[in-house]
């Protein structure tokens, strides 16, 4: 069984400057699968996920090398517009990053600029919906979306997203500034969405990558060391940075 | 004893810190002595003033002729050629300053701005009166080509380089407000598919409108408190026209015009400088305030 790859990297590479964070890294990010993404600090986690929806070309000094492929079709390809991109791969921030606007108007954006004119408010309710925050927002959806819990803006980031019907959504570390009960939530709701969307997570927390997702990949030094079942990667680790990573082992 | 040494050296920077507090404490105070003397002064001789005139007539009065019989105390002539000025000035800096504050802060390179940001604030420091000269010797005589009739003394030309004179504040404090919208914030924008245009016109400019306000109306309050372009340019003939292509009188170009002349000390006319003054005092210190009110709440919106 060889599930179809919505994402594929070859041979990817990326530099700031002269400085090389990863290297050739070859990996498939298969159809509608929770895949994390662990590894320490500072070995290029964020780096890599934002090669998926071309974020880094933000960065004036990031070069990146070799191809990022989305249904086949490279991304970083002449002639295509990162804003296409990014509508089809959405990404959910580390910190909450709500527009200061209403809760309405922060998911109703990103509807106009991709040309979506009928039903905006059917499409607001049904992702606020999705991202289990319409209950909570239903009766305020005019009230500033900055007065919200850390929590609730997380979810309302997560909703933003979804309206415009990505196919896949990358997260990068999206519950490390909630407390406990939100990062609980925010776990739920990626169990929901799991099986409707194609999903990368970036993860400090290895309980969690091993509760929500179902492949992992640990990255160290800017290199992919094994990527695999995240029930088999915690549990029967074969590289040897990969066990002492998991088990807390320094050095 | 053997102590003395390391405690006498402190209790030196002690007093050297000490010394060094008591004079910074002091400029401090005489700049606030200065400015509340000066404000003694501007209400003591306009209370003068108003003995003889009521404030009704000042402020209300559609003719200024304090020197002429009849006399004649409304200063609204004034307050119009100020504002006339102002707002030209303002139909010009404001939108091409904004333009650019925003191509500096969401799409020059970081070249081009670390060479251009520099440029405007070197430019905001050059005097006045060159500005006043430019004036003078460049702009009126195009716009006496351009358009036939115009007086050697019109509002337009001094209107154009008050504009061109804030301009460079406009665009530099504009920036700053751009500049201080967060990242996190463009990059929520470019995350649902939004491009660089869309990200700049439709989630930084309005996130960064009050420090963009901001910046607005303090060009506006220095268009207002300028005073060699005008009295250079445009002229001396107070009137209630909105016609830019005419010679107007500002309140800064009366009180350079009543400074200069031989008005006798505690004349009417003479006091007219400090009820003048007064009112253009108020005038800018309320547009500061809200200035500075708005940078204020601004900040706040994002800590
Ligand atoms: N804009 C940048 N310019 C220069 N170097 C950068 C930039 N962004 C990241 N780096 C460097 O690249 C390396 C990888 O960074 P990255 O953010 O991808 O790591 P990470 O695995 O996500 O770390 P963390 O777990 O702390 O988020 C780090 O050494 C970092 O200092
Ligand atoms: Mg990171």
């Amino acid at each position: 069984m060889a599930p179809e790859a919505v994402l594929e990297t070859v041979g990817l590479g990326v530099r700031y400057g002269e400085t090389r964070v990863i290297e050739d890294i070859s990996l498939t990010i298969p159809k509608r699968r929770v895949v994390a993404f662990i590894g320490p600090s500072g070995c290029g986690k964020s780096t890599l996920l934002r090669c998926f929806n071309r974020m880094n070309d933000l960065v004036p000094t990031a070069r990146v090398t070799g191809q990022v492929l989305f249904r086949g079709r490279d991304l970083y390809a002449p002639g295509v517009e990162p804003a296409d991109v990014r509508r089809a791969i959405g990404m959910v921030f580390q910190k909450p990053n709500p527009f200061p606007k209403s809760i309405f108007e922060n998911i109703a954006f990103g509807l106009r600029i991709n040309g979506f004119q009928d039903d905006i408010g059917d499409r607001v309710e049904a992702s606020l919906r999705a991202a289990a925050l319409w209950d909570e927002v239903n009766h305020r959806l005019d009230a500033d979306a900055l007065g919200l819990s850390a929590g609730q803006q997380q979810r309302l980031c997560i909703a933003r997203a979804l309206a415009v019907e990505p196919e896949v959504l990358l997260m990068d570390e999206p519950a490390s500034a909630l407390d406990p009960i939100a990062t609980g939530r925010m776990e739920d709701l990626i169990g929901e969405l799991r099986g409707d969307y194609t999903i990368v997570i970036v993860t400090h927390n290895m309980q969690q990558a091993a509760r929500i997702s179902d492949d992992t990949a640990f990255l160290y030094m800017g290199e992919l060391v094994e990527y695999k079942e995240t029930q088999r990667l915690f549990t029967n680790p074969e590289d040897e940075r990969t066990e002492a990573y998991i088990t807390g082992r320094r050095g | 004893m053997r102590k003395s040494e390391p405690g006498s050296a402190s209790r030196h920077t002690r007093v050297g810190e000490r010394l060094i507090g008591a004079l910074l404490f002091a400029s401090g105070a005489l700049s606030i002595v200065a400015t509340v003397g000066i404000v003694v002064v501007l209400l003591t001789e306009s209370l003068g003033f108003f003995a003889e005139v009521s404030p009704v007539e000042f402020l209300a009065g559609t003719r200024w002729s304090p020197d002429l019989v009849p006399r004649s105390f409304g200063i609204l002539p004034l307050v119009n050629g100020t504002f006339l000025v102002a707002a030209g000035a303002a139909l010009i800096a404001l939108p091409v300053g904004l333009a650019t504050a925003i191509y500096l802060s969401e799409f020059a390179s970081i070249r081009t701005k670390r060479t251009v940001k520099p440029a405007l604030e070197i430019l905001a420091g050059i005097p006045t009166v060159v500005y006043g000269y430019f004036a003078v010797i460049l702009v009126t005589p195009v716009l006496r080509t351009l358009f036939p009739g115009v007086g050697v003394f019109n509002a337009a030309s001094a209107a154009i380089v008050v504009g061109i004179m804030i301009l460079p504040m406009v665009s530099s404090l504009s920036e700053d407000a751009l500049s201080a919208v967060p990242g996190s914030l463009r990059e929520a924008a470019y995350g649902v598919g939004a491009t660089r245009f869309e990200v700049a016109t439709r989630i930084v400019v309005p996130a960064g409108l009050p420090g963009i306000a901001a910046s607005f109306i303090l060009a506006i309050s220095r268009a207002i408190a300028e005073t060699i372009v005008v009295t250079l340019a445009a002229g001396a003939t107070p009137g209630m026209t909105l016609d830019l292509l005419q010679s107007v009188q500002t309140m800064t170009a009366y009180i350079v015009q009543v400074s200069l002349g031989d008005a006798p000390s505690g004349s009417i006319e003479y006091r007219t400088l400090f009820a003048v003054g007064l009112l253009l005092f108020l005038i800018t210190l309320a547009l500061n305030l809200l200035s500075q009110r708005m940078t204020t709440r601004f900040r706040e919106s994002f800590r």
